[in-house]
Formats: C-alpha cells, structure tokens, sequence
C-alpha cells in the first residue's frame, strides 16, 4: 500500500512533463511499448551473457572444460534433433500428462476438502492439525516410501504431484470460503437465498480469486516436484531426460531438459493468468499489468 | 394497520452489556420511520433484529402479523457499505432478488431494468461496482432491493458514507422512489437534518442501555426545505434531546 502510493506521484509527474505521453502509463512511468522491449531484451541478454561465457570458455580463457558448458546453438541443435525423432515430444507428453493428472486430482480435492473445512468448525477442528502437520514437510521427504507404496510405475508420479499440489490449493481455498464478507451474506439472505444458494451464489464466487491463486501456486510446484519424482524412478519425462543425460554426460540434453521445463512453465503461467483475468473480470484491473 | 410490531424487546451481550432494554413500537403501514440516536444506542442492533440477522434476548418482533425469526425476502435491507457483490454487474446485482425466485431469465432481466432505471442508472446497466461512485452503489443496491418487492425497507445508514451533496440527492432520490413504489421504511441514522427530512415519525434514542427516549411525528409537507423556521426549530430540538445522550457517554 505505502509503496503504491509512493509510487503514483513519479508517474504522474513523468506523464505531466513528457510532451508525447501516451494515455496508457504504466507504474513507474513507462509505456506499454518500452515495457514490452526492455521485457525482450532481458530474455535476449540471458543468451548473449550464455553464448558469451561459453564461447570465452572455449576459445579465450579456458577455465572450465568446455564440454560443461555447450553455447545455446548447441542446446539448441540437440533440441531440433530430439523434436525430429520424436523422443523429445515423448518426454514432454509423459511429464505434462504426470502433471496435469496430479494437478487435477490436487485441485478437486484442495477445493473440496478446503470447502468443507471452511463451513464446519467441527470439521476444521478435526481435520486441520492433521494437515498441518503434514504440511511443513518437504514433499520430496516422501518420495521414496510414495515409490515403495505405488510402485515405480505412474501412480508413484502422479500420487507425489498430488500430494505436493493439494496443500497451497486447500490452504487458500480454507481461507477464501472462512473469509468472506459477512454482510455480503447477510444481503443475500435478506433478499431471501436459502443456506445453500447463499454458498453458490455469494459464498463461492467471492473465495474464487483465493482458490485461482492456489491453483496457479500448485500448478508451478506440480512442475516443481515432478522433475525430482522423474530423477528417482522413470524411463520418461523431462526429468529422467536430465538424469539419464547426467549419466551419459551429455550437458547439451541436460540443458535442454531444463530449458524445455522453463519455457513450459512460462506458456502456463500466461495461459493461467489469461484465464483468471477473464473469470476476475470484476476485479480492479491493477494487478493485471505486472 | 401495524406493519411492524416490536413488543418489549431487549437485548444483552454475553460480556454483560445491555444493548436494548425493552425497546416496545409499532409501525404503521407504509410509515417512514427514522431511529435517530449516538452511536452505541442501539439503533443499528435493532434494525438487525427487526431483519433477523440479530436474535432478540426477550421479546417479540412481528412482521406483517408473522414472528421474525430468521432473514428474509419481505425485509429488504440496504446496508451503509453497500454490500452489493463485487463479481455481478449492476444489473445482475439487481437480478439477484428475482433469480433467486425462480424467475426466468428474460423475465428478470426486464424487472431489473425497470428498477435499475427507476434509481436513474440505465445506461450503466452493465458495469461492476468497482467502475461505480458511492452513491451510484447505492442506487444499485436499492434497486436491488425494491426489484424483490418487500413489504418493508430496512436501511442502515444508508448514506454515511457519502460526501454531504450527493447525500442530500439522494435523500431527495429516497423520497421519490418511495412516493411511487409504497412500502415502510425504517432508517437508521445519526444525522438529525437527514432524520427531519425523510421522517413522518422519528424515534430519537437513549443510551446505555438503549432505549427510546422520545418519539418527534413530524408533519410538514414533502418537499421540505432545510431552511424553513419549522424546520430549523425542530432541528434545534431534536439536537436537544441527541445532546443530553451524548453528554451521558462522557468524553467523545
């Protein structure tokens, strides 16, 4: 809030002395257009400070040998290489459905037993020091006796993606449904929605912004973990596709493992965003411009 | 014919305190009530209990011959902070009454037009609160309120939060649409000028513990005029009697 406001004056005075202010401002004073540029150069300068040090490496100074560390046309190449045999698709295709599987279980139970939990003293009392203990341990602490139970086959993977996953969900979906403003409620039952109208209509879409928050959270440590699961106990997966390059030592199929996990967890982080801006429409639009 | 009757009642917080003591009124048909006192006198705690949100310690609240128990559809509520929901446009807001009804959709979509312009805000049918003023809020959620046709109009504050000018057009605003769509009206609030405009009947309280401290009928002709000798008169009485109360709770 304080920083907010701080903030506001510097923009405002920028757009009063600039003569071709544009209507559109963002915080800090810059346009949408150098917004957008700086935002490319960043990812432009990563690969030029990549190149650069590896070319340095190999050709000037010599510190390290230069297997270690390959320029990013040869990630690249490996890439285009992979992509046309097929296996790099295969090992996409096996992560993302660990994911997407373990997410979705996740998600319905997240919201499901945090909705409950949310309505019922009873149940919150009953059932929340169970989760809480659970909590602050590391997923990964569980992922060799989430092996020894489910075998190393998929159930392992996505039992693992779950377990990690349902926490931030259940955790912000618990608090949107405790949280919302009770005069909203009491407006609604004085214009004569019954107990159960009053949780679809007003209880539920006022925790929505709350319960997206924690989906988009458990999306990024869905990826998180599914990597670990894959180093441990797969023949697929981006995750093994590292591991299985460590062993072969070859650097350029570890970097683009890890580069394809980057650009994945990126498109899901916009597509993600696109959908809550359109399902929180209603909302002020400030948090939308980051 | 008594609209509302509240028979002796009171109400008391488990740490002791004694909100409301045998509060007894009854309110007539399409009267206009105003409970006008300091904060802490109960006023608010009333209203709740005469829409059910508040259940009275001992006594009776009556509503068109039936106890009130619970919230419902006949007393319609407009709360100070507006209270509409944040994720429906103004319209759906004022839809929210008849969908739960059972209406059909093209049916409440013509209800809520027809209310949404009765408060004069057709042409912003289709915007969230957020993209609102204060008082355009308000309009909505009276809207929102009348599109469900209560029998009784329960307003709490109503335009405590809004900057005197658009307060006093709306206060105008008020009267009107009640001229044309009849109901009784109980409105709580601690302005004394706002209480004489509005008001056929004002039931000015006590504190500590609340209760009524004297009933003002005021009958001059709508529309009155803030600056008349009659107006102002009152003005000075009513602030009498709300001074007394004041100077009850010490230091303000």
């Amino acid at each position: 809030m304080e920083a907010e406001a701080v903030r506001q004056p510097v923009a405002v005075s920028v757009a009063a002395t600039s003569s071709t202010a544009p209507a559109r401002i963002s915080r800090r004073g810059l346009t949408r257009p150098t917004v957008m540029v700086l935002r490319a150069v960043s990812l432009l300068l990563f690969f030029v400070l990549w190149w650069g040090v590896s070319l340095l490496n190999a050709h000037v100074f010599k510190v390290f040998n230069p297997i270690l560390l390959p320029a990013p046309d040869e990630v690249l190449r490996t890439g285009m290489k992979m992509a046309a045999s097929g296996e790099l698709l295969r090992h996409i295709t096996a992560s993302l459905s660990r994911v997407l599987w373990g997410f979705g279980i996740a998600a319905a139970l997240g919201i499901v037993v945090g909705t409950a939990l949310g309505r019922s003293r009873l149940l919150e009392h009953l059932v929340e020091p169970m989760l809480e203990m659970l909590r602050p341990i590391p997923p990964l602490a569980f992922l060799p006796m989430m092996v020894l139970w489910f075998g190393i086959g998929e159930a392992s993977k996505v039992a693992f993606i779950t377990y990690a996953a349902f926490f931030p969900i259940f955790t912000t979906t618990i608090e949107g449904i405790k949280y919302v403003d009770p005069v909203l409620i009491r407006a609604a039952a004085s214009l004569g929605a019954t107990e159960r109208q009053i949780f679809w209509h007003v209880v539920l879409p006022a925790a929505t912004p709350n319960i997206i928050t924690g989906l988009r959270l458990a999306f990024g440590l869905s990826f998180f973990v599914i990597v670990a699961a894959e180093f441990i106990a797969a023949d697929s997966g981006l995750g093994f596709l590292i591991n299985d390059a460590r062993t072969f030592f070859l650097v350029s199929n570890m970097l683009l493992g890890a580069a394809v996990i980057g650009v994945i967890g990126v498109l899901a982080n916009v597509l993600l965003r696109k959908l809550e801006g359109r399902l929180l429409r209603w909302r002020s639009q400030a948090r939308g411009q980051a | 014919m008594n609209s509302i009757q509240i028979q002796s009642v009171s109400k008391s917080y488990a740490e002791g305190t004694l909100a409301l003591d045998e509060v007894s009124l009854e309110l007539p048909e399409n009267s206009f009530t105003c409970l006008l006192g300091p904060s802490g006198c109960g006023k608010s705690t009333l209203l709740n209990m005469i829409a059910g949100f508040v259940e009275p310690t001992t006594g009776h609240i009556f509503v068109d011959g039936h106890e009130v128990t619970q919230a419902g559809a006949e007393r319609g509520v407009v709360f100070q902070e507006y209270a509409l929901f944040p994720w429906r446009t103004a319209i759906e807001n004022v839809e929210f009454g008849p969908m739960i009804r059972g209406l059909p959709r093209a049916e409440r979509r013509t209800v809520a037009r027809r209310y949404l312009s009765l408060v004069g805000l057709a042409e912003h049918e289709n915007k969230y609160p957020r993209e609102l003023s204060g008082g355009m809020k308000q309009r909505v959620a009276i809207a929102r309120v009348l599109a469900n046709h209560p029998s009784v109009l329960l307003m709490d504050e109503p335009f405590g939060a809004l900057d005197a000018q658009t307060r006093e057009v709306m206060q105008e605003e008020l009267l009107r649409i009640w001229e044309q769509d009849k109901k009784t009206v109980v409105f709580v609030t601690h302005s004394i000028s706002e209480s004489i405009f509005l008001a056929d009947r004002i039931v000015v309280m006590a504190t500590r513990p609340g209760t009524i401290k004297e009933i003002v009928d005021v009958t001059m002709p709508h529309p009155r005029d803030r600056s008349s000798a009659e107006f102002v008169a009152l003005e000075r009485e009513i602030k009498r009697l709300v001074r007394e109360e004041v100077a009850k709770l010490g230091v303000t």
